[in-house]
């Protein structure tokens, strides 16, 4: 049961078992542990981000892909929710068709970048990749009309999913028992669905050809797989799974912008995520998922702690100030990239 | 294009050509490949029937590897044709050759480098279970294919060594690795580039077993480049000299090996 939810891919590793557990729970139980808007939006986020990282891995991990597209994709999912909920109004119907339309462009231009790049080399393809996605994110803050242009859309959710929504009456745990709980869960459960989708998929036939070709594509080609086909279809998974986290975000926060999914912090984000976690393991995608989006809304917070721990010191004071925060997170990064140049699974399952 | 060498091809050409009754597997005609001004392989007709063994042999450069590319497809013909059962593949990719039946293993090691050796030849089972655009299933559910693949690794005698990491495996292992791959393919065409290379004195015989059963079976086509003599000796049917491109001698390996064109070829010289 376990193995065939997992795929096989078992975590092979106890401390990454116990991790894995910990999120899952953690993530369960995130509304009624930790009650407060903050956090339960910090727990949404790192559901999307798991998501995203992990059809991120797909392409960078599993098959070798390096693109600058992906959150282009998860734009695209965004943006097609919050149009139809802004254009159709706060209904399911107008979820679905945001949804659908928003997978169908994804595929879609997966597919045109995929058939005519995809023969190039790595770095050209980057290049391509960075090219479009940039085009498109000029073009989705020009197209005021439709898109909001910089300041995006504020659209209502379908009413079972606002904060006026009441599940039952009163309380459990505390916590009110409203839309937004409701909300968290749909997130919650789509996210987990996703990624156990993307788990069988890299633990399948298909996905035991996409390592051939990030291996050694020649060979793959002279053993008889055609790859550009076998990438160009990675390529589509990726971004329709990308386009699905867009979605869910766009269901969480009733707003869309540019900056929370085009931008191109958001891909240095999950390329940051991908890269810690250990690339070429679907756990690591959630690993680094997790700690990037704690380390980005809770840094600062830890930071004014030690800031006021070491109140009297001069220089050491000023280093933990919150503001530095970045600073802090690229120091870890650098850390983390040097001592688990396999990232953190990697390290964990070598160990045995 | 062969007037030069059209004297030099007429002391063994012939003799050891017709072979009677077996079939044309794979055939190449005016196969040449341009790099620049020069051509590597220059105008090369030769046609392979099933059930033998061919050894192509010739000095360094004389371009023998790159005749195996043009076959195999990974190096597209300036000019010329390949024909693979009487079907003209020359415009096919190679995974399309491949998948009709024509296998091919490197010179250079070229394998899976982070995968074990038996995901190595399991892909290459795989290949043609059709299973590859499989997205939902597990892989190891599929036990047929783990146990052909096993299959294969016993016959290169490195069942042992199946969760083993390619990279990591000795250099010989990884030939050997590379013939179980080739072997997996179930090919109507084996194409072997050096197969013995770099390997110690007692692990050539195991490669050699192979080939020689494979050959033994009779309804396989062979074509091996090797430079061991006495390899090609006892092995082949039928020996193929290439020389600065050309095919420059074509006969039975005693008479090609006894021929003044192998001799100059292999000490050096170059004009005849």
């Amino acid at each position: 049961m376990l193995r065939s939810l997992l795929s096989d891919d078992l975590p092979r590793s106890r401390w990454l078992a116990v991790a894995l557990l910990a999120i899952l729970i953690g993530l369960a139980v995130a509304p009624f542990l930790f009650p407060g808007a903050k956090s339960l939006n910090v727990a949404a986020k790192i559901c999307v981000f798991i998501v995203l990282a992990a059809s991120f891995d797909l392409l960078l991990g599993y098959t070798g892909i390096v693109s600058f597209a992906h959150t282009m994709f998860f734009g695209i999912g965004a943006y097609g929710v919050a149009i139809a909920l802004t254009r159709l109004g706060p209904g399911w119907d107008a979820v679905a068709v945001g949804v659908v339309a928003g997978l169908i462009v994804a595929i879609v231009l997966a597919t045109l970048i995929g058939l005519f790049s995809l023969r190039v080399r790595t770095i050209f393809f980057a290049m391509i990749t960075l090219a479009v996605a940039s085009a498109f994110a000029i073009l989705a803050s020009q197209l005021s009309d439709l898109t909001g242009g910089e300041d995006g859309l504020n659209y209502r959710l379908p009413s079972v999913l606002r904060a006026s929504f009441s599940l039952a009456d009163g309380t459990l745990f505390g916590v009110r028992l409203n839309g937004r709980l409701l909300d968290y869960y749909l997130v919650y459960f789509a996210a987990l669905a996703l990624v156990l989708v993307l788990l069988r998929i890299v633990n399948s036939p298909f996905g035991s050809v996409l390592m051939a070709i990030r291996e050694n594509p020649f060979r793959a080609e002279a053993i008889g797989y055609r790859t550009v086909v076998y990438r160009t279809i990675a390529s589509c998974i990726a971004a329709a799974t990308a386009a699905l986290a867009g979605a869910l975000l766009a269901l969480w926060s009733s707003q869309t912008n540019p900056d929370t999914t085009l931008s191109f912090d958001i891909m240095v984000d999950i390329l940051l995520m991908v890269v810690i976690g250990g690339m070429g393991t679907m756990y690591g995608a959630v690993v680094g998922a997790v700690l990037l989006v704690f380390a980005q809304n809770y840094l600062q917070d830890l930071l004014a702690i030690a800031n006021k721990a070491l109140a009297g010191v001069p220089l050491l004071a000023n280093l933990f100030h919150p503001d530095r925060w970045l600073l802090w997170l690229g120091v870890a990064f650098i850390l983390c990239v040097y001592f688990f140049p396999t990232g953190i699974v990697g390290r964990l399952r070598q160990k045995r | 294009m062969r007037a030069c060498s059209f004297f030099l091809l007429s002391p063994v050409r012939g003799r050891g050509r017709v072979r009677g009754d077996a079939p044309t597997m794979l055939e190449t005609q005016s196969l040449t490949i341009r790099f620049g001004g020069h051509a590597a392989v220059d105008g090369v007709s030769c046609a392979f029937e099933k059930g033998t063994l061919t050894s192509i042999v010739g000095p360094n450069g004389a371009g023998k590897t790159t005749y195996f590319n043009l076959i195999s497809g990974q190096l597209p013909a300036t000019s010329g044709k390949v024909t693979l059962n009487g079907e003209d593949i020359t415009s096919y990719a190679a995974p399309r050759r491949t998948r009709l039946g024509l296998g091919r293993a490197f010179q250079l090691t070229n394998l899976f480098p982070n995968l074990s050796a038996l995901e190595n030849v399991r892909l290459a089972v795989q290949v043609k279970s059709g299973k590859g655009y499989d997205l939902l299933s597990r892989t190891l559910t599929h036990r047929e294919l783990i146990d052909r693949a096993m299959a294969h690794l016993a016959a290169v005698s490195l069942a042992d060594r199946a969760q083993t990491v390619a990279a990591t495996l000795p250099h010989g292992d990884q030939r050997k690795l590379e013939v179980a791959i080739l072997l997996a393919l179930e090919p109507d065409v084996f194409m072997f580039d050096e197969p013995t290379a770099g390997m110690s004195i007692d692990e050539v015989p195991t490669v050699l077993d192979i080939i020689a059963a494979i050959k033994a079976r009779g309804d396989k086509t062979i074509l091996l480049v090797e430079h061991k003599m006495d390899v090609v000796r006892s092995l082949s049917d039928r020996i193929v000299v290439l020389h600065q491109g050309k095919l420059v001698a074509d006969g039975k390996p005693a008479e090609v090996i006894a021929s003044d064109i192998v001799r100059e070829a292999y000490l050096g010289g170059a004009n005849a």
